[in-house]
Parts: structure tokens; sequence; C-alpha cells
């Protein structure tokens, strides 16, 4: 369609974002890079030259390391799983016609409003703190000794808090995919003979595959690099330390900004084999 | 087997009475069709036999057996859907085996029945496609298909033909009277299209608001109909509809004549007019009539090729014996 001369135009007029964004990616990524070949203290000498890899070998083979990895895909498949489970339920829940919709529906979305680091707080102190959380209250009511919920059951607490957030947003884009089903689909499988649990394998789950694609796709580039939670609640500690927050204990508390930039790089390769996965499976979901 | 019988059946939604108190009969094997404007309730007709509507009163029995409260999947109906409702992540092979696999079929005898469905269809080639590689006549057949292999005691079909273009619908419309002759399976069709009615049905079922205005055989509804709703509805294009003084002269308060017998004399018509727009179909010719005298535009049909054209006078003469009288409430005359 387009003559040569405004093919021209356009690549010389979306140059300036083009590169903007190239910029935004690229500079961040190579200092890391060259940090992470560095012995860079800031606070005991400052940069103290090149040491090849030894930042990489010291990072993975830091006691600290495996156990991030494996808190890292617990929090992230676990949230995934919940939010996927009972956001399709939600879905489904909030697409039947019923009093008051509207109000549900905005009611239903607004923990995805609450900035992570408040929602954190709000959790931490006024439903698991052990002595005046709502929680211990309930425990307490019915004769029970309040769970310890951030030191006995941290990882389960931190998931819990995770999938509050993205609840929503997994509810969200799961509904409009629900409404988008048509109707006379399910009358056809009911008069085929299709009781509802059937209709809903054979006719709603296959036509939500995409929908639920996606929301796999997007919440795991975000879970993978959750913080704020872990550091209002448990700070790393209890088995909760993700590789995101140990490369940020690497570089502020022990202020080794060479070993954390190791880290980092480890990291994007971790979000990069993830991501093949996802893909293959994206890509079998989508090309339909 | 598929005698459906309703008695007194209706259906409101909340204060809105849908159908009224309806009685009908589709007897075994016969293909009746409901026709109407959208809206009169042909769609929720259906509906109510298939199940898929719980009846606000009445009983509907399908071969004397009370099936008003059966579940959809019990009653033995199979449908088809103006939007074909076909499974869109299946191949057309499991689509069809869809029904017979809900029943608990044997593998064997799914296969059997796919085979013949599909060699009946011209689906074969197709079978392990998806609905979303198929045209829209394809797709048709693939829900015929998973109709037909349920064995059902009777076909209900929801416009079919709608989404389809001009020259696909008269093939299927063809296709599926084809089926109906060789299955002899009662066969229940809502359309709005009269043609689509006129063409395929053993029995018509015209509808207007909830009530039925005329039951028959479409040449009884051609030749008498019952009303004057009745008589515009069924016949293309449609009846005169001429009332005051001229229907008054034949002791009428209307009288209806089709464009078809109205006759294009050469003088001392009955009327006289000029010609408006003329419709060309080489084999008619249509022409729209105006300054009468009546307050009506007549439409007359012309056979074959009339040379005539825009504000030429032109002299006509109805047929007297095909003539319809109707009263003041619009009902027919004998």
């Amino acid at each position: 369609m387009a003559t040569q001369s405004s093919r021209s135009a356009a690549r010389l007029m979306m140059a300036p974002a083009v590169i903007l964004l190239l910029g935004w990616m690229l500079v961040p990524l190579v200092m890391t890079l060259l940090f992470s070949f560095k012995k860079y203290l800031p606070l005991r000498g400052g940069d103290l030259g090149w040491v090849g890899f030894e930042n990489y070998v010291r990072f993975v083979t830091s006691s600290a390391f495996w156990p991030s990895v494996s808190a890292t895909l617990i929090i992230v498949g676990g949230v995934l799983i919940i939010t996927v489970g009972l956001g399709v339920l939600l879905a489904i829940l909030l697409n039947q016609p019923m009093w008051g919709q509207g109000i549900v529906r905005i009611l239903v979305i607004s923990p995805f409003f609450v900035m992570p680091t408040v929602s954190a707080l709000v959790w931490k102190n006024m439903f698991m703190d052990p002595v005046n959380g709502l929680f211990a209250h309930i425990w307490k009511f019915f004769g029970a000794a309040p769970i310890e919920w951030l030191s006995q059951a941290s990882m389960q607490s931190i998931i819990l808090i995770v999938s509050w957030q993205w609840l929503p947003f997994a509810t969200l884009i799961l509904l409009t995919a629900i409404q988008s089903l048509d109707r006379e689909q399910l009358e056809a499988a009911e008069m085929d003979g299709a009781a509802p649990l059937q209709r809903f394998g054979y006719v709603t789950l296959p036509h939500l595959g995409r929908a639920i694609t996606v929301v796999v796709l997007i919440q795991t580039i975000f879970l993978l690099g959750i913080f704020a939670e872990i550091f209002v609640t448990t700070q790393g500690s209890f088995g909760t330390r993700t590789l995101t927050y140990l490369i940020y204990q690497r570089v502020l508390e022990s202020q080794n900004v060479g070993l954390g930039s190791a880290g980092g790089v480890y990291a994007i390769i971790l979000a990069n084999i993830i991501a093949i996965f996802l893909m293959r499976m994206v890509g079998k979901n989508l090309d339909q | 087997m598929g005698r459906i019988t309703l008695d007194k059946v209706s259906k409101r939604f909340g204060d809105v009475e849908v159908i009224p108190p309806l009685d009908l009969t589709i007897e075994d094997g016969d293909f009746t069709v409901f026709v109407g404007p959208s809206g009169c309730g042909k769609s929720t007709l259906l509906r109510l036999i298939a199940g898929l509507e719980d009846t606000s009163g009445g009983q509907i029995r399908i071969d004397s057996q009370d099936a008003t409260h059966v579940p959809p999947a019990k009653r033995g109906l199979a449908m088809v859907f103006q939007s074909y409702a076909l499974y869109p992540h299946m191949s057309v092979r499991k689509n069809i085996a869809f029904p017979m696999k809900m029943a608990g079929v044997s593998e064997d005898e799914q296969n059997r029945r796919i085979d013949a469905a599909a060699k009946a269809l011209n689906l074969t080639d197709y079978l392990d496609r998806r609905p979303g590689q198929l045209s829209g006549g394809q797709r048709q057949r693939v829900a015929i298909g998973r109709a037909i292999v349920r064995e059902p005691a009777a076909f209900l079909f929801d416009e079919p033909l709608s989404n389809l273009d001009a020259a696909l619908r008269v093939g299927m419309r063809l296709e599926i009277s084809e089926l109906h002759k060789r299955l002899r399976t009662t066969m229940i069709y809502v359309t709005h299209d009269q043609v689509e009615a006129m063409t395929m049905a053993d029995k018509i079922v015209v509808l207007r608001a909830g009530h039925i205005e005329q039951v028959g055989s479409p040449l009884e509804l051609y030749r008498a109909p019952r009303n004057t709703f009745v008589a515009g509805f069924i016949g293309s294009p449609k009846m005169n509809l001429i009332d005051g003084p001229e229907a008054a002269r034949h002791g009428a308060h209307t009288i209806g004549i089709r464009p078809e017998h109205i006759d294009v004399v050469e003088e001392n018509g009955t009327w006289q007019g000029t010609v408006g727009v003329a419709e060309h179909l080489g084999s008619d010719t249509f022409f729209h009539i105006h300054n009468t005298g009546l307050a009506e535009t007549l439409t007359v049909r012309a056979l074959g090729e009339v040379t005539l054209s825009h504000g030429d006078a032109i002299h006509l003469s109805p047929r007297a014996e095909l003539i319809h009288k109707f009263d003041a409430q619009g009902l027919r005359i004998e």
C-alpha cells in the first residue's frame, strides 16, 4: 500500500521513539553486564577492577541461590494456580445476571488498585498479626492458638497476599472472554446431552483457553519480579527469599554491586527459560 | 416417531405474555414451518418445544408422553441453530460425535454413523478440519450432521439459512427438503422468509404476536387465507389489499387480489392507471400502478417481457373469481 517515500518517512518519524526505548532497555542491561565482571564495593573501596567470572561462580555456589530459585518458582506457580482457578470461577459467577452487578464487578476489581506495599502492610498488620490480626481473633474465637502466619506459614502467606492482588486482573480478562461465548453453543451442548460440568469442560473451558494463556503470560512476567510484598512482610526470611530479593540483598545489604549484577544476569536467563516454555504453550493456543 | 402436541402452551417473560395459550399438533413425519414477522414468538415456540425455555402453562407431549418438564437432552429432539453453534475447538468429526459421546454410544457405532452422515452431507473430505476452516454452507451441513447422528424423533431448525448468501440459501433449501424426503422424520423449521415456508413446508403455521393466524398446506394458505394478515404475508409479491368503496362494491370491508390474478388488457379494464416502477425479472414483470382512483398502489404481474414503461397508461382487469373478501375484522368472507 505504502509508497517508497511514505515508508521511509514513517521510519524517520518512528526513529526517536525506537531509539529512546532501545536506549532505555540497553543502557541498564549493558551496565549490569559490565558490573557483573567487576569487583565493585561502593562502601569498601569502590571499583576494585575486573575479576572475570568470579561473581558468577560465587553467586551460584552460594547456599542461598537454589533455594531462592525454587522460592521464586513456587510463588509464581502458586499464584498462577490460585488466580486462574478462582478467576475462572469468579468470572462465571460474575457473568450470571444478578442484582447490583455493576457495583459487585467494581468491588471485585478494586484490589488491583491498591499499591503492593499498602496491601502487604494491610495484610501483615490487620489480618496476619498473631496478636491483633483478624485471623488471630477468629482462631481465638474458636479456641485455637493463633497462627504466626508470616513465620509459620510464610510462603503460603505471601502467595495469599500476591494472589489477592492479582485475582482481579485474572477475573477481568476471563470475564470478558466468557462474555464473548456464544450462548447457542451452550444450548447446543445442552441439547446434545451434556451435563452442566461437561458443558463447562467441553465448551466453556476450551473457549477460555486463549484468555487463560494471556493471563498466565502477563502474570508470570510481573510475578517473577515481586519485591514489595516480601520487603514489607518477611524481609526474605523464613524461606521467602526469591531471586529478586537475593539480588537486592547482595547489592544493597552487602553493598556488593558486582555480585548482585551477576545475579541479575542469572535472573534474565531464568526469565528467558520460562519465556521459552510459555511462548511454546502460547504459540499453540494463540494460533488456532 | 415424532408426533408433537402442544396443549394450551403459554409463555410469559415477567409481565409480558409472549405466547398466549396455544394448541397445535404436528403430525409424525411432517415438515412444519413456523413463519411470521420478527418478534412474533416463532423462535420462542421452537425453544419451548426444544426445552430450552420453560413453559408458563400448558403441556407439551411428544409421542403422547408428557414432555413439559423433561430436560432438553431427554426429549429426543435435535436442533440446528441459526449461528450453527459448532464447537470451534473440535474437528468436524468430533463435533458430529459429541452428542453420541454424551449418550455413551460405542466407538464403532459412532464411526459408522459419522461416516454415513458425512457421506450423505458431502463432508467426508472435511472430517478432520475445524469449523473455522469451513465455509458457511459446510458449517451448516456439519450442524445438520450433528443433528442426524442422534437419530432424533424430530429435527428443530431455528432460521438455519439466514446467515447464508442468496445462492447458497436456495441450494441448502433443496438439500434440507431432500433430507426430509429421505429420512421421513418430523421437522419443525422456523423462518421469517415466506418463500422458504412455501417451498419447503408440508404444513405452514403462520404466527403473529404469539397467536396462530392460520395452519395449513402452502397452497391452502395461498388459495384461502383466513384473514388479511395471512393474505398479505403469504405470496410474493404481496397481495393487493383494497379498502373503501371499491371493496364495498364487492360487499366487503377489504378485498384482496394477488398481482398474478390481475390481467393487463388493451381497453375497458376495471381499473385504469399509470405505470410507476417496473421490475423486469425476465420471466415476469412486476408493475407498480398509480392513479387508479384507489387509495393503494397496485402491484401487477405480467408474464414475460411486457414493453410498458414509466408513465404509460395501463388498463387492468382482476379475475373476479379470484378476489378474496374480508370483513371489518379482517376475517375472510366465503
